[in-house]
């Protein structure tokens, strides 16, 4: 009972991370067509933003400055490079991405090293939160399901409640006559893509000092915001937050499983669940969960 | 106008074959390891840490009388496609010694392409100095004439480790949690046979394996740990999956103790934190605060050397490896690949912690190991012996035991092929 009531908060908290990752990369794709490689490359930006900023001047104000540095970079990147390749296709942009993360992950080579920096849990959020029979549960963990849903609850706000909001839904199917009422197109892809970054860099935040704040971190989750994207329906938000809380509790209870077939256990298996997950929505519901659009 | 071109080519061509010159009187190492990536940091350390040592070495006069010894990076990203092709081009640039150490699935590959090389190439054999990949296979049932290992290998580890956990007996249920490739899956046998021979009332709760570095969230393995009722912990997890496992058990406010291999350098420490104090225990040949430390001043050395990359001293193998290449060169009279093997082979060496053994039948160093826990460094609060604190993280190795070379030492089934 501990045992499962202690994974089932994990896996929501991990999902709910997952999800931080995911909603940028589905939001930037839905509007702007872009599969995005260099997302999960703002994210340890993000992570690298605050441990500077909070060595410098605590964590809280780095929770706010860093998303922004992030997103103003975003910004940078769609203004003076997406842009410009755009007019060559979507392949061009995906090449854009692609390169764009490894120069990021050089780039934080030189500036920070190769080793972990040293960027820790704050104080006032460091003990436990709760403590279930004998298993203390983190308030840090707390902390990033609040942050999560306190995201997802104002992307929804923005989205539906704000004229920015209605204008990039409109945009979303058409440019064209949105434009022609008038609005600025282009800036709005510029802040979207901005926002997405941000987002990614605010997973970064929370994430960086949960784990570990070093130039690999890109890399380890890179893949999975993709599946996440994949299995939730591209574009899809909703998508996006059921697939995350689906592969979160997934991978969570696999762990558990000691059993299995032909040697291997599904607990040795676990982390490789999500792309199986991914494969079988693939070829039986290519749309995703709740994509709208075919293939 | 065309003059001065001429001129700087002439010129770049007479300062090129100078340099050719000098460079056929230099004996190259190349550094098969992985210099991009996540494991980046790893290969830089030992990178570092050889050039450190390779370097003194030449400040003294070099080997044979003034020629000296130089180590080159091959970056293979610890994937064991990439470092065949890495040989490859070793090979192509007449580069007669390798050195790797950072997973043994790279170690396994080198050793079967530096095997079929050498048959087939006489006269221009490969020399493969191993200084960290551990799987016991190499030095056993796959054991090669041309493979030399300065690392005590897993079981040899795995011996000495239990041979202190046997001796400590609030051991009671001990889990076990490793990497699954084929360094785990030796970690995961030895801790189950060695303890089940020292130890029978131990009871061994749980055993995982999880992907190479490619974990996350160690909250759902750590749940599992705690649902077992484990005091104790074995593992032969590195690099991240280290540190994250740890972190994850100090959050959920698990209480064991770690049993380690290598929590003890290359980040680790730092991204552990204070968590870790007096939790953490690590099996390995050498660690800053050693009692009776030769190497102490070579240690601070290193470290006042990079100070500003914060790189401790971390592989005193490598010293002594390259002490005992050196040495073999001079004996051999030779820097030729098969001269220097043998000259290697069962060559006893005073080490800076004590005589050392490359043991003739097997290529295996037999060395003396500790039993280290890690501790609040002096400066924090910690114990006095605690003085030299880990990357900065305040966390400093104590010593529990120091196991003699001959506790670790293990048959082999070794049946190796002389040329």
């Amino acid at each position: 009972m501990e045992f499962v009531l202690v994974q089932i908060l994990n896996g929501i908290s991990y999902g709910l991370l997952l999800f931080m990752l995911s909603s940028g990369l589905t939001l930037v794709f839905s509007l702007m067509g872009v599969l995005n490689f260099a997302h999960a490359s703002f994210y340890m930006l993000g992570a690298y933003f605050a441990y500077q900023v909070s060595a410098k001047i605590g964590f809280w104000p780095a929770l706010v400055i860093a998303p922004v540095l992030v997103g103003t970079i975003g910004m940078l990147v769609e203004r003076w490079g997406l842009r410009t390749v755009h007019r060559y296709g979507h392949v061009a942009e995906l090449l854009f991405t692609f390169g764009l993360a490894y120069l990021i992950e050089e780039a934080v080579h030189l500036v920070w090293g190769r080793v972990a920096v040293e960027y820790r849990v704050p104080p006032d959020l460091d003990g436990p939160l709760f403590t279930i029979f004998t298993s203390q549960y983190p308030i840090y963990r707390g902390f990033m399901m609040l942050v999560a849903v306190a995201m997802l609850v104002s992307i929804w706000l923005a989205l539906t409640r704000t004229r920015i909001g209605l204008v990039i839904q409109a945009a979303l199917t058409h440019p064209q006559t949105v434009e022609a009422l008038g609005h600025n197109v282009p800036r709005v892809f510029m802040l979207v893509f901005g926002g997405g970054a941000a987002l990614a860099g605010l997973a970064g935040v929370i994430g960086g000092n949960a784990f570990v704040t070093e130039p690999g971190m890109a890399a380890a989750v890179g893949p999975i915001i993709f599946v996440i994207v994949v299995v939730g329906g591209m574009g899809s938000l909703a998508g996006a937050f059921i697939a995350s809380i689906l592969i979160g509790c997934m991978q969570t209870f696999a762990v558990a499983l000691d059993w299995g077939f032909a040697g291997i256990t599904i607990s040795q298996a676990a982390p490789v669940l999500p792309y199986l997950l991914m494969v079988l929505l693939l070829i039986f519901r290519p749309r995703g969960l709740m994509g709208t659009r075919e293939g | 106008m065309r003059f001065p071109h001429f001129r700087s080519i002439a010129l770049g061509g007479a300062v090129a074959l100078l340099s050719f010159g000098v460079q056929a009187q230099t004996i190259k190492i190349a550094y098969i390891d992985p210099l991009s990536g996540p494991f980046a940091n790893v290969g830089e350390q030992g990178l570092a840490e050889f050039r450190f040592a390779l370097d003194r070495i030449n400040a003294k006069g070099g080997v044979l009388g003034g020629r000296k010894l130089e180590v080159i990076g091959f970056d293979n990203k610890v994937s064991p496609q990439e470092a065949l092709n890495q040989l490859k081009r070793v090979i192509d640039q007449g580069i007669r010694y390798i050195t790797q150490g950072n997973s043994s699935a790279v170690a396994g590959a080198l050793i079967d392409a530096v095997n079929r090389h050498n048959e087939r190439n006489p006269g221009k054999e490969i020399l493969y100095l191993n200084y960290a990949a551990v799987d016991p296979a190499y030095t056993n049932d796959k054991c090669s004439f041309w493979h030399f290992r300065f690392d005590a290998n897993a079981d040899m580890k795995m011996e000495s480790l239990t041979t202190w956990m046997a001796g400590n007996k609030n051991i009671k249920k001990v889990y076990l949690i490793n990497q699954d490739y084929s360094f785990g899956h030796a970690v995961k046998k030895a801790g189950r046979d060695y303890l089940a021979r020292k130890r029978p009332d131990v009871q061994i709760v749980g055993d995982d394996l999880h992907p190479l570095g490619k974990v996350t969230d160690f909250a759902p393995y750590v749940a599992k740990i705690k649902a077992s009722g484990a005091d104790s912990v074995i593992t032969g997890n590195w690099g991240n999956d280290m540190s994250l496992l740890v972190k994850a058990g100090r959050d959920a406010g698990l209480n064991v103790d770690w049993y380690t291999y290598y929590a003890g350098g290359l980040g680790t420490p730092t991204a552990m934190g204070e968590a870790a104090a007096g939790k953490v225990k690590i099996i390995a040949e050498y660690h800053s605060n050693v009692a009776n430390n030769k190497a102490a001043k070579w240690d601070a050395d290193f470290r006042k050397a990079h100070e500003k990359q914060k790189l401790d001293f971390y592989f005193l193998r490598g010293k002594i490896m390259w002490e005992m290449f050196a040495k073999a060169i001079n004996e051999a009279k030779s820097a030729e690949p098969k001269a220097v093997a043998l000259a290697l082979e069962g060559m006893r060496h005073e080490g800076d912690l004590g005589e050392v053994e490359m043991r003739k039948q097997d290529h295996q160093l037999i060395q003396p190991l500790y039993v280290f826990t890690l501790q609040k460094s002096a400066a924090k609060g910690g114990p006095k012996e605690a003085k030299l604190d880990m990357e900065g993280s305040g966390l400093a190795p104590v010593t529990d035991a120091r196991l003699e070379a001959y506790t670790s030492a293990q048959p082999t089934s070794c049946n190796m092929k002389r040329p």
